[in-house]
């Protein structure tokens, strides 16, 4: 993948990713989350891994954005009114999320491995459903079948959560 | 040349905004969007060391996709989870702020 389109797809999303955080309509941040994670995928796919760029797309994209619209809809959220900010809690805040990137960048700077460019991949490398299958549901059919067993109790949790009381 | 330390930053870059988000803002809901770009800035430094190891086949390591593909999944569940006690928490305060839900109790 050029250089250049890794930093176009890396910019959208680091740009929308913020407007997510600095936005008051909740509509207005959760398509800019759509558009976030589209840039995610798209660098995904630049990994060479189509399997999770496609996932991606779908399970995000697709069926949780539709969910939270779904919500604020549902709920009939406006942007919320100006409260008195306090500016301490935000500045804490603030100061935390930085130490915290500060110090991934200097992990990240004297970690040796970084500075490396990907090694190349041999040529059949578009098939990675069937590599990824063969994993899942050979050595992780363990944890697979929990996973299963996750999403049914979260379905059956969601329904009686939602469920209105019988009065 | 894009190096492996590029989209290390980028994820790390990612994870902050998301931590920020937590942290500073008090609707319910961009809370829990906080939270999805964490998980997300995750899963890209999980895929970018997926394709950094490759295996003497010459293909990606995808034991590390494989791991993604179950954080995903739990990501899903986790805001279905969450979304629903959204509702539930709405129907009985009228709020999503989370200054106005302070009481353990109702």
């Amino acid at each position: 993948m050029p250089a250049f389109l890794f930093w176009i797809f890396a910019l959208l999303m680091l740009i929308f990713g913020a407007a997510v955080v600095v936005n008051r309509n909740p509509v207005a941040s959760a398509l800019s989350l759509v558009v976030s994670f589209l840039g995610l995928a798209a660098l995904f796919m630049s990994l060479d891994a189509y399997f999770i760029g496609i996932i991606q797309v779908l399970v995000y994209a697709g069926a949780v954005m539709v969910l939270f619209l779904f919500i604020i809809m549902l709920l009939d959220l406006r942007a919320e009114e100006r409260r008195q900010i306090s500016w301490l809690t935000s500045a804490g805040a603030i100061a935390v999320a930085l130490a915290l990137l500060l110090q991934i960048f200097y992990v990240v700077g004297h970690f040796k491995s970084a500075q490396q460019p990907f090694p190349p991949l041999a040529r059949s490398t578009t098939d990675d459903v069937r590599n990824i299958g063969l994993l899942l549901f050979g050595n992780y059919n363990l944890p697979f079948q929990i996973i299963g067993i996750l999403v049914l109790v979260a379905t059956i949790g969601v329904v009686l959560l939602s469920r209105r009381e019988p009065r | 040349m894009i190096t492996l330390g590029d989209y290390l930053i980028v994820s790390g870059i990612l994870f902050a905004i998301g931590f920020a988000g937590v942290m500073l803002r008090r609707n319910l809901i961009i809370i829990l969007m906080s939270l999805e770009l964490m998980l997300n800035a995750a899963n890209l430094s999980l895929v970018a060391f997926s394709r950094f190891r490759v295996l003497p086949t010459g293909l990606p390591d995808y034991n590390m996709q494989v791991f993604v593909f179950f954080i995903i999944t739990v990501a899903a569940a986790e805001v279905a989870v969450g979304l629903a006690i959204l509702v539930a928490l709405f129907r009985a305060r009228q709020t999503t702020d989370v200054k106005d839900i302070s009481s353990l109790r109702f």
